[in-house]
C-alpha cells in the first residue's frame, strides 16, 4: 500500500524503517564516519542510521546538526531517507546542502501522524519524494 | 506561502551571481520550513562557519568562492579551530589544522570580516539596538537579543552565510516583535552572601538553561551591579545547558525596564524560584572535580575576555608566578589593544598564553595528560569535557589565577 507525504527535500530511496523513541541532535549525537548514534542519553545509542529510512518527529539540539547531516550523507553513512512529523529546518537544511554539493539524496518528507505506527512497523519503506508530493510504499515483508 | 519582493526574485533568478543564486535558494527552502511569510533586509550576519567539523562545510563555503560569491551584508567571522596569528598552538593533526586554516580563508574571501571572535558585540560591528541581524553562535545571539536589543533567531550552519550572501532573512520568530516577550520568570530570591555578580551570573545561567530550554525568561533579583561582562556569562551559559536564545534581566537589559513590560501581557509557561542553596548546587555541578585536585592548566575567555575582563585580571597577575599555563581566549581586536597598553609582556610574565582566533575549549591546544582545566566559564565547563576530554573545575578569575599560584583548586 501507498502513504501520502509532503515534499521537504526531493529524491527517491528505500530501505527498513528505525523509529527514534527519543529526538536526535546530529552534532554531537550522531557520529558522521560511521553512522552511529553516540548521544550517551539517547535510549537508542549504537544503533546504526546508515541506509534506514528514519523516522523522528523532529531533530533536537544545536543548530550545527546540519552540516554533520551532510557530512553523513556524503560518506555514505547517512539515512538513506528521512520521515518526519514537523517541519525540522536543520534536518531539511543538512540534506538539501548535500544534495547540492555532491548530488547524493538524502529525500525527506513530512508524513501525517495517522500513518506514523505503519510506516513504523512495515519491514521495508520505499519513499519517492517529488517536487511537492512525497509517496511512501510500505511493503510488509 | 513565502510571497517574494523583486529583490528576492533577482536574487533567485541570478541577477545578482550565482552565488546569490545559490544562497538564496537555500534560504527559500528554509523560510518555508520555518513557515516565514517573507523575508527582511538585515544589518549585518555572523557567521558561525569557520569551525571545522568535517569536509561538507568546507566544500560549502568553496562552491560560493568558486561562484565568485560576495557577502551583501556586513558580516563578521566566529572563531576557527586554529589561531592564525599563533599557528606553533595548535596541536591536532596536519591535515586537519590545514583544512581549518583553508576553511577560514576561503570565509574571508568571500568579503568578510577577519574578527574570528565568539564575542563580536566586542568589536566595531556591534549592532544597534532593534537591528534586524542574522547571528549564528549561541552565546552571541543571546547576547544581540538580550543585552543589545538587537533581533536574531538562532542561525545555524549554512543559514547565516546564506543570510549574508543574501542580505536576507526569513522573518519568523525573534524578528517579531510579539514573539519576544517572557514566556518564563524567574525569581533570583537569595543569593549567596560572598559571591560575586561574576559567579551569581553564571549559576543563574546554567540554572535557567536546563529549566528553560529554548523559552525566553524574565529574571528578576540579579545584582544591581551586574555588568556587560557578567551578562555574557549569564547568556553562554544558558545557551550551552538549554537553548536559550533571548533573556531579559529586569532593570538591567533594555526589553525589560520592568516584568511587566518584559511579559508583554502574557501569562508565563514556567515560574522558577531560585535560593542560595540552588545557586550553589549549581556552581558545584560544573566542576567534575573536587576542591584540592591538581591542576595542570586554566582557561579564561569562553567567550573571549572583554578588554574590561583583562581590566580586572592585571591587578591579579601581578606577584607570585603561576605554576601552571593559564590560557585566555581574545578576539584579535582586543589583542591588539592590549599590545597597545603594554600588557602582552605583562601577561606573558605571569605565564599567560593569548589564544587569539580560536578558543581553547574547541580545539587541540591545552595539552593535559591528567588533572582537571580551570575555567571561569558556565560554557567551556560544560562543553570542555566533550569536546576536549579533560576534566574541568569552575571558579571565579580570582579563584581561576589563585588555583594557578597553587597548581590545584583553590577556593577563596
Amino acid at each position: 500500500m501507498v502513504v501520502d507525504a509532503v515534499t521537504l527535500v526531493s529524491g527517491a530511496a528505500e530501505g527498513a524503517p528505525l523509529r527514534l523513541d527519543e529526538p536526535l541532535s546530529f552534532w554531537g549525537g550522531f557520529d558522521p564516519a560511521t553512522g552511529l548514534v553516540i548521544d550517551r542519553w539517547h535510549p537508542q545509542k549504537g544503533a546504526c542510521l546508515q541506509g534506514r529510512v528514519m523516522m523522528m518527529p523532529a531533530a533536537r539540539g544545536s543548530s550545527s546538526g546540519s552540516a554533520a547531516l551532510a557530512e553523513a550523507i556524503r560518506l555514505g553513512k547517512a539515512p538513506a531517507a528521512i520521515l518526519l512529523l514537523a517541519r525540522d529546518a536543520i534536518v531539511i537544511v543538512g540534506a538539501m546542502v548535500a544534495a547540492e554539493l555532491y548530488g547524493r539524496a538524502c529525500p525527506v518528507a513530512l508524513v501525517r501522524e495517522p500513518d506514523w505506527e505503519r510506516l513504523a512497523a512495515a519491514g521495508r519503506l520505499a519513499v519517492r519524494a517529488g517536487a511537492q508530493r512525497a509517496e511512501i510504499q510500505i511493503d510488509d515483508r | 506561502m513565502v510571497q517574494f519582493s523583486a529583490l528576492d526574485r533577482e536574487l533567485l533568478s541570478g541577477g545578482r551571481g550565482p552565488a546569490a543564486a545559490f544562497a538564496m535558494r537555500l534560504i527559500t527552502r528554509f523560510a518555508e520550513a520555518v513557515d516565514a511569510r517573507r523575508f527582511i533586509d538585515i544589518e549585518a550576519a555572523h557567521v558561525d562557519g569557520c569551525l571545522y567539523l568535517g569536509r561538507a562545510s568546507l566544500d560549502f563555503v568553496e562552491r560560493l568562492v568558486a561562484l565568485g560569491g560576495k557577502v551583501r551584508a556586513p558580516t563578521t567571522l566566529n572563531v576557527g579551530s586554529v589561531d592564525l596569528i599563533h599557528p606553533e598552538l595548535f596541536r591536532g593533526r596536519k591535515e586537519i589544522g590545514e583544512n581549518s586554516a583553508r576553511l577560514m580563508q576561503a570565509h574571508i574571501e568571500l568579503g568578510r570580516a577577519p574578527t574570528f571572535t565568539c564575542a563580536p558585540y566586542q568589536t566595531k560591528y556591534r549592532p544597534r539596538f532593534g537591528a534586524q541581524i542574522a547571528w549564528g553562535e549561541s552565546n552571541a545571539i543571546v547576547f544581540a537579543n538580550s543585552v543589545i536589543g538587537a533581533r536574531t533567531n538562532r542561525y545555524g550552519d549554512f543559514i547565516d552565510l546564506c543570510c549574508a550572501m543574501t542580505g536576507r532573512a526569513p522573518e519568523y520568530g525573534l524578528h517579531m516583535t510579539e514573539n519576544r516577550f517572557a514566556e518564563a520568570i524567574v525569581e533570583v530570591a537569595s543569593i549567596p552572601s560572598d559571591w560575586e555578580p561574576e559567579r551569581v551570573a553564571v549559576a543563574v545561567g546554567h540554572t535557567i538553561g536546563r529549566a528553560c530550554q529554548s523559552l525566553v525568561p524574565a529574571i528578576v533579583g540579579l545584582p544591581g551591579e551586574t555588568s556587560e561582562d557578567d551578562l555574557k556569562a549569564l547568556g553562554a551559559a544558558a545557551a550551552s545547558s538549554g537553548a536559550v536564545p533571548l533573556f531579559h534581566a529586569v532593570g538591567l537589559t533594555p526589553e525589560a525596564p520592568d516584568l511587566e513590560t518584559a511579559c508583554g501581557g502574557f501569562e508565563p509557561k514556567l515560574r522558577l524560584r531560585l535560593s542560595a542553596e540552588d545557586l550553589r548546587e549549581a556552581a558545584r555541578s560544573l566542576s567534575s572535580v573536587a576542591d584540592g585536585a591538581p591542576l595542570p592548566a586554566v582557561s579564561l575567555g569562553t567567550p573571549h575576555f572583554s578588554l574590561s575582563e583583562f581590566e580586572r585580571l592585571m591587578p591579579l597577575i601581578d606577584g607570585p608566578r603561576s605554576l601552571v599555563d593559564i590560557f585566555i581566549n581574545c578576539s584579535r581586536a582586543t589583542f591588539t589593544k592590549l599590545r597597545a597598553l603594554g600588557w602582552e609582556e605583562r601577561l606573558r610574565a605571569a605565564r599567560v598564553t593569548l589564544v587569539v582566533d580560536t578558543c581553547a575549549y574547541v580545539t587541540t591546544i591545552i595539552n593535559v595528560d591528567a588533572g582537571a582545566v580551570m575555567t571561569n566559564s558556565g560554557k567551556c565547563a560544560y562543553y570542555a569535557p566533550g569536546n576536549i576530554g579533560v576534566e574541568i573545575a569552575y571558579g571565579s578569575i580570582a579563584e581561576c589565577i589563585a588555583s594557578a599560584r597553587a597548581g590545584k583548586v583553590v577556593r577563596l
